[in-house]
């Protein structure tokens, strides 16, 4: 009985400590550097009226560059999703001379200052590039166009798609490949039935951050593309273009449609990824 | 269907984990491959399933039934491979994972759909595992999981049944329960099977037939009663039940392998201190006595010479002595083991002075 009591005065006894601690700094972290900045796109655009708001946001060059920014920023996550797979099985699958190496040049476009990213991507694929030689020569214009773009972004977000597959795909259990290759499967039904649905989760993942980061992308980008109004300009472009003219409320404007967006994506990939998890 | 496995080596690396082993198992056998952890069972196994090739350079050969399936591929050799820890496949339902193999097969030979869920449901209730098509591995125990692997395994009518370590994973009693539904089960069927164990107790309880195997190498092969009884050698001798080690007697120094004589502890009588002398009857000190169970375990240390043994007493024995902890005894040996080059000797008067 006695103990029974003193079980119940305290319930919640925690075995790990520090939580009220850790939980408190975490809060207060998360809200000075991603909350409060955040919020003040909200705060500021909302102060310019719904007119204005509705204005902004519409415009035709605007819109435009929606269509670009998301447009080949999914293309280019995709692209990394198929391609990233690929490295991160390689890397993880076969012992080879200069795989650390291999390895260690993924995380480069991590590294790497954007800039000097998006200078020489430019350098190797303008016209008279190293590659953009082959490519103009095939009718491609790789630079200061939309293909550049997505050059640039598929280039910074390979990392991600790699870096989250790898662990996953070295975790994957080989008795269960066996089990499926003793049951009479050949290899191209074991990788589609046993490997890729168990890697799927990890794939949606890898995606939704090579996405995200496209979508915000700005330094890689801007050299490349050209910048050509209505066809080669990136949203974070138009953003900085209203800046620069001091026309800030436009410029949060903008800045809150592409926050609601990116949010609202990465939220439906997330559903899909625990529809995924759930599955595997 | 038979298996014969022929001058099988395998070496990973530098590791040697089998050498020239041959074995046979005849049809319909239940057969199990008992040894301490890297003595190379598991290897053999997975050799004979074809997940793992014999060394190239060596005359290793796999016969199923007399024709060789060396370079078969383990899909195409009409084996069940059952993995210690399960490797069900965990994004797909029982149903699924059982009708893996039979989807898996050629246009040609695939049964229709109906004829699948027919032989699904037929094996599930072979498994006791009724009305659980549609769960998935993360939502069964440990025991119902190794069954669908079981299911899973003979849903593609193998020849053979090979397991490894089947019951590894599992608690101690559904370890057992499952133990003797496989071996009712495997009577039913009659498929040649062959697992793969370090536990002595569930080779001794559940094969037809032992294949001790230490070091990359077979120890002994024979029935549960003759490995037991009959060992060819100290390691089957110590690896098979608790045995009691004893210095060997200096006339016998010369030719006993190490001197050491081997005692069973069930061979070993307790009398009070005093009683009538024998040849093979030494005084004891009682060390420890661990009376949980029908039989009490009794820890003692010989006078003179310091060594530690063990005694296996009936509970009533126990108590008609009227043990206690630093008693002093007269302990007797009903079996004396030692072991020479060829085969072991049972004799009386082996024991150091």
């Amino acid at each position: 009985m006695e103990t029974r009591k003193k079980t119940k005065r305290r319930p919640s006894r925690r075995i790990l400590p520090g939580f009220g601690l850790t939980m408190g700094i975490t809060v207060t972290y998360l809200t000075l550097l991603v909350l409060i900045p955040l919020s003040a796109v909200f705060i500021r655009s909302s102060g310019m009226g719904w007119d204005a708001f509705w204005t902004a946001i519409t415009g035709r060059q605007v819109v435009a560059s929606y269509k670009v920014t998301f447009g080949i920023s999914f293309l280019a996550a995709a692209t990394n999703a198929v391609f990233g797979f690929l490295v991160a099985w390689v890397l993880t699958r076969y012992r080879f001379p200069g795989r650390r190496i291999l390895d260690a040049l993924v995380d480069l476009p991590f590294a790497l200052p954007t800039a000097v990213a998006g200078i020489a991507l430019t350098a190797l694929y303008a016209r008279n590039g190293w590659l953009g030689q082959f490519f103009y020569s095939l009718g491609i214009e790789t630079a200061y166009s939309q293909v550049g773009i997505y050059i640039a972004l598929t280039f910074i977000g390979l990392p991600f798609v790699v870096r989250t597959l790898q662990p996953v795909m070295e975790d994957l259990d080989a008795e269960v490949e066996e089990a499926a290759a003793s049951l009479g499967a050949g290899r191209a039904k074991v990788f589609t039935q046993i490997i890729v649905p168990a890697l799927l989760p990890a794939m949606l993942t890898g995606f939704a951050l090579a996405f995200a980061r496209a979508i915000g992308e700005y330094g890689s980008v801007i050299f490349i593309s050209g910048n050509i109004p209505l066809r080669t300009e990136i949203t974070p472009l138009v953003i900085v273009k209203f800046l620069e003219n001091y026309q800030y409320p436009q410029a949060t404007a903008v800045a809150a449609v592409m926050l609601t967006a990116s949010f609202a994506l990465l939220f439906v990939i997330n559903l899909l990824q625990r529809w995924a998890e759930k599955n595997s | 269907m038979s298996i014969q496995a022929t001058h099988i080596s395998k070496t990973f690396g530098d590791y040697r984990a089998l050498e020239n082993v041959s074995l046979t198992v005849p049809d319909g056998r239940l057969v199990s491959l008992l040894g301490p952890s890297g003595s190379g069972k598991t290897t053999l196994l997975r050799i004979l399933a074809g997940l793992e090739y014999p060394d190239p350079d060596a005359l290793g050969r796999v016969l199923f039934h007399g024709e060789d399936v060396t370079d078969l591929a383990p899909g195409k050799r009409g084996v069940g491979f059952v993995f210690q820890h399960y490797a069900l496949f965990r994004h797909m339902t029982v149903e699924k994972n059982i009708s893996f193999g039979l989807r898996a097969m050629p246009l040609s030979k695939r049964p229709s759909t109906d004829e699948i869920r027919k032989r699904v449901n037929h094996l599930l209730e072979l498994v006791q595992l009724n009305g659980l098509n549609k769960r998935y591995p993360s939502e069964l125990s440990g025991g119902q999981r190794q069954r669908v692997a079981l299911a899973r395994a003979l849903a593609v009518e193998p020849r053979v049944l090979l397991l490894d370590e089947p019951f590894g994973a599992l608690d101690a009693k559904v370890r057992k329960d499952l133990r003797r539904w496989l071996r009712t089960f495997q009577e039913e069927i009659q498929i040649t099977t062959i697992f793969v164990t370090h536990d002595q107790e569930e080779a001794l309880e559940l094969a037809d037939e032992v294949v001790v195997m230490n070091n990359a190498r077979i120890e002994q092969v024979g029935s549960p009663q003759e490995v037991y009884d009959k060992p060819k050698s100290p390691f089957v001798i110590e690896f098979l039940g608790n045995v009691n080690r004893f210095r060997a007697g200096d006339s016998h120094h010369s030719t006993a392998e190490a001197g050491v004589l081997y005692v069973r502890p069930h061979d070993v009588e307790i009398q009070p201190s005093g009683a009538t002398p024998h040849q093979q009857a030494i005084p004891a000190k009682v060390l420890h006595i661990f009376s949980a169970g029908n039989f009490a375990r009794v820890a003692l240390e010989r006078i003179g010479t310091h060594e530690h043994f063990e005694a296996e007493v009936p509970r009533e024995r126990l108590r008609e002595l009227a043990l206690e902890q630093g008693h002093t005894v007269t302990a007797t040996f009903r079996h004396i083991r030692l072991f020479e080059k060829n085969g072991f000797i049972e004799d009386t008067n082996l024991l150091a002075p």
